[in-house]
């Protein structure tokens, strides 16, 4: 006979609530957030901001990438509680109205993506990329874009996006 | 000339996927909607003797546990749960009794208000079993394999008879390993329920009507009751095919507690489904010594499941890309206790084809004749596998010499091992790929209003393989109309009938209705011009006349022209539609339609350490006219990663005496990632086509892809000397073989 193993069962005390503040997209905002939720579900399920994307809910696919003071990090390995005080973007924070982000504008000219599924977390990666400033050939690029995988395999455009914006971005975060 | 065919225009979806505006199956939601997290199997088969849902259900928050003892009825004949692109044999039914055929089979599913606490509580379900020995091993079980139940070519002549006797010659087996679609986005369902009991289903699929079918049939609800709407997929490349288990289980729970329910499914459950079959295959190639194939032997034993014989277009590649007159084929199936594999991107070709050009490899090295020299004597411009019929168009010699040109295959030595930079070995392979191009009856309906704006509209998808895009080009080229002024719906079982959307046929099926649609209008607007006696348009057909930027005017004399809101307000109405079928035509029969390719392929495979790195990639591709050249572009792209992936990365590792696959998580399931990838090119050959459908346009969706592995190994081989004939070539069999 195989059985399931059993597993502890947790106290059955009422979860305790935390209560946060972030800087979401460029509202503050106050919410009351349960500890086990990550940042990611927080954002998809609590607050309907499903451009940010689950892909693995593991950490092995960048798809969930959002800036955290302006940091990339994989949004699914984060708790939510652990970012009270924080500013976090997300790619529904990153145009200016209609008017695209360089690094959106050049994912669409370059046709750098596919099913779109991967894009929000290839474009804040992309951002925090260069932020950090170390990539400055094409290998690097590609290397550092490496936490971010693309199922659709558009990586050549993804690199020609990031080359385009390149310029524009470095722009912006010296200002 | 054109307008907006075969030019570089940006996606018409795109400025909503990079806001993040694109909604996916599993991100719509209402206010009453619940959470369903799945249960799966940790045995491969036996029976379930109990499922103890007390500590789960005692988890705050969870609303009810559904297992095949309590969930609402379903249809229990075979025949009730067929779809669009079932395999000969039963259908996996979900929660339908306590068999267990394969593991990870979902046993339960917990519906909660949250995720984490369906997700939690799913962890504390207990089911126990009683298992036998599951039976996962392909080569052990060889010994049961029967014929596949598909149709193959015809044998031609006496091919062992002339293998024996031929003077070059060559005997192989080829091995591949069981591949995961793994699309970025998890397979998803949101089925939110209405208070009448209709159902809308938010579904991750290829075909809406397929799911809306297929819900309907096996709850036996009536027709109107179900609609299924995805304007978005997060890829698939075919795990969309057929209906997955999370879209009943959905169902099922949103029947039972009359509530909006979504299940999503993990990366771990990604791999508790279809798949690409491992497959073993036998090759045995003889040519003259002028190179001449004159015998063509292609075995293939293939995975299948206990419950259901998939079949694919293995084989019959080997007796249609060369002229060869001696050709005998032979495709058997091993049950396994495993789920059914599921057709995977250019199904059986990547992998018939494979065999097929490691073999011609192999050939040319006994033949001492180059490897792009062997194919060329060989190409055929007829079909000998349907008796030789021509093909609808062929510019695979084209493909050939560009592709070589690019690629540089002149600067290629001939001795493998005889190229080097430092410690790297170099290696350039080549190989051909081909694909169907098929053509399927589709419809789709054209409505143009008072402001001028065209809406056209088919059950199709875009998996993001660009239909928006290319409809809305097709559609507005048709009117003459900016982009802007044209919209394309989609993913929504209400609207016209269409095929699924694979094969590569969307554009050739869909394309094809949506041309065929705005004539259709066109022919109204103008039958209401000739509705007045005086009107300039009286004795002009439609061939006669052009549409231009709102306007219809007389080809001859372009001063004649009519407002297109001018005409609608004079039918009285503020708009106007049409709707047409599309299905291939009869001339088709006459001749074999396919795309094909050419590849070229440099790799650098570094001595000390055994690791391959795919340098340069030049494809060629024929396939017919290319209407939007970014998606195009993209979609080979796309294609060649997916055979590096193939070729060195991807494999489904399968415990065999649990029957479980292993690695079923994203960081130990290897597929390239950006740093994998180098200088990819791609030439989109001239082609020529009015047979193949009224556009000229084959489909790409899968030649990109084709015969990128083969062309790996062989260059391998070149670099190394070293013919590993088992994919993928990761470094281990580098170094050992
Ligand atoms: S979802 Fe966070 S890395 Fe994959
Ligand atoms: S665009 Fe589909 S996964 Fe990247």
């Amino acid at each position: 006979m195989n059985a399931t193993p059993v597993r502890q069962h947790r106290p059955e005390a009422e979860s305790e609530t935390h209560s946060i503040s972030l800087l979401l997209n460029g509202k503050q905002v106050q919410l009351t957030v349960e500890p086990w939720t990550t940042l990611l579900d927080l954002l998809r399920e609590h607050l309907n901001l499903t451009g940010t994307k689950k892909g693995c809910d593991h950490g092995q696919c960048g798809a969930c990438t959002v800036l955290v003071n302006g940091t990339r990090i994989n949004a699914c390995l984060s708790l939510a509680v652990m970012q009270d005080g924080a500013e976090i973007t997300t790619i529904e924070g990153l145009a200016n109205g209609d008017q695209l982000h360089p690094m959106q504008a050049a994912f669409v000219e370059q046709d750098a993506f596919q099913c779109g599924y991967c894009t929000p977390g290839q474009i804040c990666s992309a951002i925090g990329m260069i932020k950090e400033g170390k990539a400055k050939t094409r290998d690097e690029i590609r290397e550092q874009m490496s936490g971010n995988l693309c199922r659709c395999g558009a990586y050549t455009n993804i690199l020609a996006a990031i080359e385009q914006a390149m310029p524009a971005c470095q722009g912006e975060s010296r200002e | 000339m054109t307008i907006h065919l075969e030019k570089a225009v940006s996606r018409v979806d795109g400025p909503l996927k990079v806001t993040g505006r694109a909604l996916y199956a599993g991100e719509f939601g209402t206010a009453d909607l619940c959470t369903g997290y799945v249960v799966n199997s940790s045995i491969a088969k036996g029976r379930i003797l109990r499922i103890d849902t007390t500590e789960a259900l005692k988890v705050v928050g969870v609303l009810d546990v559904l297992t095949h003892e309590n969930r609402p009825a379903v249809a229990s004949y075979n025949e009730s749960y067929t779809d669009m692109d079932a395999a000969d044999g039963k259908h996996f039914r979900p929660l339908y009794n306590d068999r267990i055929l394969y593991s990870m089979q979902p046993v339960a599913l917990v519906v909660a208000e949250s995720f984490e606490a369906a997700r939690y509580a799913a962890s504390l379900v207990r089911v126990d079993y009683e298992s036998e020995p599951p039976q996962a091993d392909l080569y052990a079980q060889r010994s049961e394999a029967h014929k596949a139940p598909t149709e193959l070519p015809p044998d031609r002549g006496d091919a062992e008879e002339a293998w024996t006797q031929a003077p070059v010659k060559v005997e192989a087996e080829y091995h591949s390993a069981a591949e995961f679609h793994n699309p970025m986005e998890m397979h998803a369902s949101t089925v939110i329920y209405s208070t009448d009991g209709k159902l809308t289903i938010h579904d991750k699929t290829q075909g809406v009507q397929n799911s809306a079918q297929f819900i309907s049939n096996i709850f036996g609800l009536p027709d109107g009751d179900v609609r299924v709407v995805t304007p978005f997929v997060g890829g698939a490349f075919g795990s969309g095919l057929r209906p997955q288990y999370q879209l009943v289980l959905a169902t099922m729970a949103a029947l039972k507690l009359k509530r909006s329910v979504r299940v999503v499914l993990s990366r771990e459950q990604m791999f508790s489904f279809g798949h690409r079959p491992e497959t073993l295959q036998h090759l045995k190639l003889a040519c003259d010594q002028d190179g001449k194939l004159v015998s063509t032997i292609h075995e293939v034993m293939g995975e299948t499941s206990s419950f259901e014989d998939f079949t694919e277009m293995v084989v019959v590649w080997s007796a249609s890309l060369y002229q060869c007159p001696n050709v005998r084929l032979k495709y058997d199936l091993v049950p396994l206790d495993l789920y059914t594999p599921l057709d995977m991107r250019a199904p059986g070709a990547v992998l018939g084809v494979y065999a097929l050009e490691s073999a011609m490899d192999e050939l040319s090295y006994a033949a001492g004749i180059d490897p792009l020299e062997l194919r060329i004597r060989n190409f055929t411009a007829t079909d000998p596998a349907s008796g030789n019929n021509p093909y609808s168009s062929k510019e695979l010699l084209e493909c050939y010499r560009q592709g070589a040109e690019r690629f540089g295959w002149n600067k290629r030595s001939p001795q493998p091992r005889s190229m080097k930079e430092g410690r790297q070995l170099i290696g350039y392979g080549m190989a051909t790929g081909v694909w169907e191009a098929m053509q399927n009856p589709a419809s789709a309906k054209a409505v143009i209003t008072i402001d001028g704006s065209v809406v056209v509209s088919s059950a199709t998808a875009d998996i993001g393989t660009g239909t928006y895009t290319v409809m809305t080009q097709i559609a507005a080229e048709c009117f003459g109309l900016p982009l802007e002024k044209v919209t394309f719906k989609l993913g929504d079982s209400t609207l016209p009938k269409a095929p699924l959307e694979g094969g590569s046929f969307t554009v050739s099926s869909v394309g094809s209705a949506v041309k065929q649609a705005c004539e259709a209008l066109q022919q109204q607007l103008l039958d209401q011009a000739k509705q007045d006696d005086q009107s300039p348009f009286k004795n002009f057909e439609l061939t006669d006349v052009i549409f231009e930027n709102g306007t219809m005017r007389i080809k001859a004399s372009p001063q004649e022209c009519i407002e297109i809101t001018e005409l609608l307000k004079q039918g009285g109405s503020p708009s106007m539609e049409a709707l047409a079928s599309a299905s291939p035509k009869e001339e088709r029969d006459n001749y074999t339609t396919a795309t094909h390719s050419a590849v070229f392929v440099e790799v650098r495979v570094d001595e000390d350490f055994g690791t391959v790195q795919i340098s340069r990639m030049v494809s060629a591709i024929a396939a017919g006219r290319i209407l939007s050249l970014k998606p195009g572009r993209n979609q080979i792209l796309g294609g060649m990663v997916w055979g590096i992936g193939m070729a060195l990365q991807e494999e489904g590792m399968l415990d065999k005496k649990l029957a479980r696959w292993m690695n079923h998580n994203i960081a130990e399931y290897h597929y390239p990632v950006n740093a994998d990838i180098h200088d990819l090119d791609v030439i989109f050959v001239k082609e020529h086509d009015e047979i193949v459908n009224p556009l000229g346009a084959k489909g790409i969706g899968e030649i990109g892809i084709v015969g990128v592995a083969a062309a790996i190994a062989n260059a391998i081989y070149h670099a190394t000397g070293k013919r590993i004939r088992d994919l993928p070539i990761t470094l281990d069999k580098v170094f050992q073989s």
